[in-house]
């Protein structure tokens, strides 16, 4: 066996990033099937989703899809790539990084069968302006919105009295007017 | 303007996208559609299975550079194209598939020859369509070749139910405008970004150690022209990956051949070495790169694409410019011009030490006067042909050697299933290569187990007249799985020997072929001299080779450079080389 010695092993330098949560909005033609082709490159490329929803928008066969995921720069720029390479996509912007509005609509069903847990829960509901959309002799149901943020804190508070199901939206996001100058969009180049 | 059927706007459709050729079977959804074609001024090449049709129309456009077309029935008929679209897919070939469906208000119900086409191909598509009313059937067909041929190219499928093929209506040929419009989120990147271009021309005129890494997009971008100037102005010597064999002379002092797992020494050593890597439309594919983190470990990359999703994909890159590659190397072609070029003085070391390594471990085998070497028939392919045939491979050892021991000087001269890797494309797509491109020979250099995959059409190309050469290289064996199982699970040859075989030259005879057999390195040329003479039926050779000839140099699967086995040392040992840092 004729074998050269190795000098010293080089290896190429890869820029590191953490994995975070990015919210990425994707505006497609509503047409038959676009959907499925979203969630199918997610499922095909490996790439998790944590929350989508869809919705149509202003303009007529244009819907607008709100995608929370998780990942490093370079598999959230694949990510948009993958999905701007979609026939159907009119443009996707990732806008973790600019300021925007980000909501959650939840409906939590709790059990709340004796006085003092009614009352606790109650008090709950109106710190965090929450509303009680349905009563039953030991559940509550409860509505609320917000960040995820908030809406993970008051479900974690909730927990304790014993959650029956709970009911998400998923997250919806519009970016800031009042903070336009900072609109970037997601570098290609 | 008269109604016409739906059938007759698919042909209309067609014409106007100036196809001749169509390959495909019929079947009860598509019927409607062959009716129309019975008179219509368009061949169809009746394939005896939807696969290797698929592969036909692969061929064609690859060896044409035009948009294949493939029909089908439904259920079974599209499902067997399968393969074929995710074989184009993966390499970018043009192709429109079009589909008969179940009729509408069958859809949903299991009907028979039913299933969700437009599902099943998702994934393996550039795009596809189910056409649900016949007011957009033109468009969509329309939408269909301009998405096949535009920006990077690959498979568009329409999938067309049986009763809007039967129903009629008063149409009007959407333009390019129209197909435009249809599309608003379609918007190919074909310009390069003139700052990135210019920072790519200053990395260049500092490199000491560059290299050009070539694949497949040089050929589809049609830009083999404007890589020749690149490469000879600056003196960068020239690597090709397997889809982008051709788009450089291999003849030329400046070409390095393959790189990669089955590349060259010296195209390894090469990019291993590198300072600068130059990739101009390849993908930095698995197979290309080994062990990312070790390849080019000191070279900056500037990646040169259309389709932004391949740039930094598998690799950082440092310098990426989206846009077709034809038009972005004129442009950096005209800025290196823009200041004197005396700095390419500075590279003769480079390629001083480049014919060094040539010297010491070019391409080569063990030559027998006796057995048949496997790379010996490619190079007496080679020779018999004068490097100007197209030659078309399946998938596997006879693959490589196909790659590594001819010597391709043209875009178009290579076929070969790059991306999927599919077994059985070799021989239908050298039958489409054949249609589309009659004034050159065209072989099919086949492996024992590729060539059975889909050995049936041969009784089209009987049927069509083609003068097909194919080559079975036969070693009896699924040779590079064996080659592996050698190599990485101990000689444990698990399923891969083919001691049973029909006689191919009675099947050929049986098939209306005429079959051809060699066994001793001295029939080689005169098997082939006969079958160049054959002018009007396709041609089996079966070259029955040195069973456990192993495909060499190679990078191990997910290894580094440093870790290629160059040369055999004796029969069945493998030499390891370690590269120098």
């Amino acid at each position: 066996m004729m074998t050269e010695e190795i000098k010293a092993i080089k290896v190429r330098p890869q820029p590191k990033s953490e994995t975070r949560k990015h919210i990425i909005i994707v505006r497609v033609q509503h047409n038959f099937g676009v959907l499925t082709r979203i969630t199918s490159l997610f499922a095909g490329r490996g790439y998790n989703i944590e929350s989508l929803t869809v919705g149509k928008t202003h303009e007529p066969n244009v819907a607008r899809i709100t995608i929370v995921v998780e990942g490093n720069e370079r598999v959230v720029e694949q990510i948009i790539k993958q999905l701007r390479k979609l026939i159907e996509t009119l443009r996707v912007r990732d806008i973790t990084d600019i300021p925007h509005i980000e909501r959650e609509l939840v409906l939590i069903k709790v059990h709340a069968g004796e006085d003092k847990a009614r009352d606790e829960i109650m008090r709950l509901v109106n710190i965090f302006r929450a509303k009680v959309v349905d009563v039953s002799v030991d559940t509550y149901t409860i509505e609320v919105t917000g960040n995820s943020e908030k809406i993970e804190a008051f479900i974690n508070l909730l927990r304790p009295f014993g959650l029956k199901d709970i009911a998400r939206t998923g997250v919806l996001a519009l970016t800031r007017e009042s903070a336009k100058e900072g609109l970037q969009e997601h570098k290609v180049e | 303007m008269p109604k016409k059927r739906g059938a007759d706007i698919v042909i209309d459709v067609l014409l106007e996208e100036g196809v001749d050729t169509v390959f495909g079977l019929p079947g009860g959804a598509i019927m409607e559609v062959y009716d129309a074609l019975f008179d219509a001024p368009l061949r169809n090449i009746l394939a005896r299975h939807e696969q290797a049709a698929a592969h036909m129309a692969d061929g064609y456009a690859r060896a044409t550079g035009r948009v294949g077309v493939v029909m089908a029935t439904s259920g079974p008929g599209a499902t067997n194209l399968v393969t074929g679209l995710a074989t184009a897919h993966m390499d970018s070939v043009p192709m429109v598939a079009i589909t008969g469906q179940v009729p509408r208000n069958y859809i949903g119900t299991d009907a028979f020859q039913e299933a969700d086409v437009v599902g099943i191909t998702r994934p393996i598509t550039k795009h596809n369509f189910l056409v649900t009313d016949i007011k957009d059937l033109a468009l969509i067909l329309r939408e269909a070749f301009y998405l096949a041929r535009t920006g990077r190219p690959g498979p568009v499928l329409v999938d067309i139910p049986k009763d809007i093929t039967q129903q009629e209506y008063d149409y009007k040929m959407p333009t390019e405008k129209d197909v435009e419009a249809a599309l608003p989120g379609y918007k190919p990147h074909y310009e390069g970004n003139p700052v990135q271009i210019k920072k790519a021309a200053e990395l260049i005129r500092k490199a000491k150690r560059p290299v050009l890494y070539v694949g497949g997009g040089v050929i589809i971008g049609n830009a083999s022209e404007e890589l020749r100037e690149l490469a000879e102005l600056t003196r960068i010597p020239v690597t090709t990956t397997n889809m982008g064999k051709g788009a450089f002379d291999e003849t030329h002092p400046l070409a390095l051949h393959m790189l990669g797992m089955h590349g060259t020494y010296y195209a390894n050593m090469a990019v291993y070495n590198a300072d600068l890597l130059i990739a101009v439309g390849a993908r930095f594919d698995d197979r290309v790169t080994g062990k990312i983190d070790e390849f080019a470990p000191e070279a900056k990359i500037i990646h040169i694409d259309i389709d932004p999703a391949s740039i930094s994909k598998n690799i950082h890159v440092d310098v990426p410019i989206v846009g077709d590659v034809k038009n972005v190397l004129q442009k950096l072609l005209k800025e290196l011009k823009k200041k004197p070029v005396e700095w390419v003085k500075a590279r003769e070391s480079w390629l001083k030490q480049i014919e060094k390594w040539k010297e010491k471990h070019p391409l080569s085998y063990q030559k027998s006067d006796k057995i048949i070497k496997p790379q010996y028939v490619i190079e007496e392919i080679y020779n018999i042909t004068d490097g100007e045939a197209i030659i078309s491979a399946g998938v596997g050892q006879h693959q490589m050697w196909a790659a590594m021991f001819y010597k391709y000087r043209y875009p178009r001269q290579f076929l070969n299933s790059g991306g999927l890797g599919t077994m059985g494309y070799g021989f239908p797509a050298a039958v489409g290569a054949k249609l589309g491109r009659p004034d050159k020979t065209v072989f099919a250099i086949e492996g024992d187990g590729s060539f059975v995959m889909n050995m049936q059409d041969v009784i089209t190309a009987v049927q069509y007249r083609l003068p097909i050469k194919i080559a079975i290289i036969n070693n009896e064996f699924l040779g590079m799985v064996r080659q592996w199982q050698q190599l990485f699970y101990d000689s444990r040859y698990s399923s891969v020997c083919l001691a049973v075989h029909p006689d191919f030259v009675k099947l050929a005879e049986a098939m209306g072929a005429v079959g051809l057999r060699a066994t001793k390195s001295k029939e080689v040329r005169e098997v082939l001299q006969k079958a160049m003479e054959i002018n009007d039926r396709p041609v089996i050779m079966d070259f029955v080779v040195d069973r456990e000839e192993n495909v060499l140099p190679m990078v191990p699967a997910g290894k580094s450079y440093r870790e290629m086995i160059v040369s055999p040392k004796q029969k069945g040992e493998a030499e390891t080389m370690y590269l120098v840092g």
